[in-house]
């Protein structure tokens, strides 16, 4: 279950308690998350919503490990991660996060197959075992007989689901997906989505995910809105709910 | 080993890039191998000089005789054990073109004096025994195709007139940076034609102390013994002489230094340059790849190793063409004769490549290291 006013009881899988963040920009300071409170259960699917520059991405990074709050917590499956830094907050982030972003960021030199295998290189797993996990990834999103094209060889949908398979092989403890479809037609972004949900109620997944569109948000089990650097309860998504 | 496929494809992204960086490298030590090769086969004969041999000419210049009467008076100075000496002949064979030293040697004490140069007792006792005698070294004796029992004719240029020689024996060095492309033969021969007025006298003396730490002494009591005379003497260390007779063609050590650092020196803005840009091309790659858990610290080797293999490879194939190159010989038939690519400049070369590598893959790899991910990617 999903709670933003900070009445989660620790058990959480996420737990985001005060969180602030402040920019510097041209001497101006841009408070953009002001006091955010968030609880996600594992399982959930949440999408954020909210205006450009409202702090949605900002959100992603620092739940991901990828930047540092102004202020406040962040616990992953008891983990504060708030209070990790350099190679601890790395390893961390190879552990339990897998991220899907938007423009997918395949390694363009790399085969499908490659760029699925890297987050299995930082691990002790032999050469057979990590075969063995991409393949089942790969067949996950329905791309087994495309392992060995090239990224410019895929089309962008097929491109992402390539991303989410890397997102998913090292089996992390959540997914965070910033606009997996901003860059894709409609067909393909309901086949993005599919995919997702899939993940999600298949899979148990736990997905927080970034988007304008409310078509995409619709898919989630709830959406939340980012309003002056706060969360606020959207609708419950349509067909995951 | 499992990272390789990653660095393989990163250095393979730009292939004609590589190529050209490999080549830069591949060009660069090609010439430093041949500058190595170069600054050794000028410095040959002072490298392998003999540390307890003392060179005696003559104080005006080399070209410049001294008496043969010398010799008993050299052998009576303290410290000195042995003495011979030597005349420089410049016969052409068969053409200009074909120089290489000939040397009228005194015939009881020249092998004594150069134990560096091996040759059986049968040949130098063929040898001694035959006024028109003469050994030529294994060098000499492969470029021309001489073998034992050959007649050589060679034509005086200092000593006129057509000279005939009998090969009766080869000798080749103890050690790879012997010169082997001499030419001996008889000082008494040499003595016979030469004009009257030159008779009873010797291009220059070469003697052996018994002590290498007295050397400077010994040369001092030498040139006391022959001063304010008609020929006075100049004396010093083999290895002195042969340094001052590679200077006479300039300071080639300097020159070989000053080009060589101008060559690393462009070869390291080129790679860092390169580096630079390949970095600056993919601050997106490696934002994700930090973004998927790669360290820093792999994010710097990593970029240091892709400019690692490139030198390596680069400086490697140079090195190994300065090798060919030079396994043909020396190109200057006789100028010089030391024309090798030795171990330790092959090792001297990879090494200046590899430091070249990390030094100009360091920055690109700590701008990096450095990277932020959020920054990147926000540029992606």
């Amino acid at each position: 279950m999903v709670r933003v006013d900070g009445s989660g009881n620790g058990a959480s899988l996420v737990s985001v308690r005060g969180l602030d963040k402040k920019y510097q920009r041209g001497g101006e300071e841009i408070h953009v998350l002001q006091g955010l409170n968030l609880d996600v259960d594992k399982g959930d699917f949440v999408a954020f919503m909210g205006p450009s520059g409202s702090g949605k991405t900002t959100l992603l990074n620092l739940l991901g490990g990828l930047d540092v709050p102004s202020a406040g917590t962040i616990s992953v499956a008891g983990d504060e991660i708030t209070h990790m830094a350099g190679r601890k907050l790395t390893t961390w982030r190879a552990r339990h996060v897998g991220f899907v972003f938007q423009m997918y960021n395949l390694i363009p030199v790399l085969t499908a197959y490659q760029n699925v295998e890297l987050p299995l290189l930082l691990t002790k797993l032999s050469s057979a075992e990590r075969k063995e996990h991409v393949e089942t990834a790969l067949h996950v999103v329905g791309l087994a007989d495309r392992m060995d094209h090239y990224p410019r060889q895929l089309s962008g949908g097929q491109e992402q689901r390539v991303a989410i398979a890397r997102a998913i092989v090292s089996d992390p403890t959540f997914l965070l997906c910033d606009e997996p479809t901003g860059d894709l037609d409609r067909r393909s972004a309901d086949e993005i989505m599919a995919l997702i949900g899939r993940l999600v109620n298949e899979f148990k997944k736990t997905v927080l995910m970034v988007t304008h569109d409310p078509a995409v948000a619709q898919r989630a089990q709830i959406t939340l809105h980012l309003e002056k650097g706060v969360l606020v309860e959207g609708a419950k998504g349509g067909r995951s709910a | 080993m499992k990272f390789s496929s990653l660095i393989l494809a990163n250095l393979l992204r730009k292939k004609l890039r590589t190529a050209l960086t490999i080549g830069s490298f591949a060009v660069a030590l090609f010439l430093f191998g041949l500058l190595i090769v170069f600054q050794g086969a000028f410095s040959a004969n002072a490298d392998i000089a003999g540390t307890d041999r003392l060179v005696i000419q003559n104080k005006t210049s080399l070209i410049q005789p001294l008496p043969l009467s010398y010799r008993d008076r050299l052998l009576r100075i303290p410290g000195i054990t042995q003495v011979t000496h030597d005349n420089w002949f410049g016969g052409v064979y068969q053409d200009k073109k074909n120089f290489f030293a000939q040397f009228a040697v005194d015939v009881d004490n020249q092998r004594q004096m150069y134990p560096e140069f091996v040759i059986s007792d049968d040949q130098w006792k063929a040898f001694a025994g035959d006024r028109e005698g003469a050994i030529a070294g294994a060098g000499l004796a492969k470029r021309f195709g001489w073998k034992i029992g050959d007649r050589i004719p060679i034509q005086g240029t200092i000593v006129p007139g057509a000279w005939e020689f009998n090969i009766h024996g080869i000798y080749t060095g103890k050690r790879p940076e012997d010169d082997t492309s001499q030419f001996w033969f008889h000082w008494d021969m040499f003595e016979e034609r030469v004009p009257a007025e030159v008779k009873g006298l010797v291009g220059w003396y070469v003697v052996r102390i018994d002590n290498p730490d007295h050397g400077a002494e010994v040369a001092r009591t030498i040139d006391q013994e022959f001063s304010n005379s008609p020929y006075e003497t100049k004396t010093e260390t083999e290895k002195a002489f042969a340094t001052g007779f590679a200077k006479q063609m300039g300071n080639i050590e300097f020159l070989i230094m000053a080009i060589g650092s101008i060559v690393f020196f462009t070869l390291l803005l080129v790679t860092g340059n390169t580096m630079a840009i390949a970095v600056r091309e993919r601050v997106g790659e490696l934002a994700v790849l930090k973004a998927l858990g790669y360290s820093d610290r792999f994010v710097l080797l990593m970029v240091l190793e892709e400019s690692l293999v490139v030198a390596l490879i680069g400086g490697g194939l140079g090195i190994l063409l300065a090798k060919l190159f030079t396994m043909g010989g020396d190109p200057t038939h006789g100028f010089l004769p030391r024309f090798y690519l030795p171990l330790t400049g092959i090792t001297a070369g990879i090494a200046a490549a590899i430091a070249v590598g990390i030094i100009a893959g360091l920055l690109p790899a700590i701008s990096a290291m450095r990277l932020r991910v959020v920054d990147a990617l926000r540029r992606v």
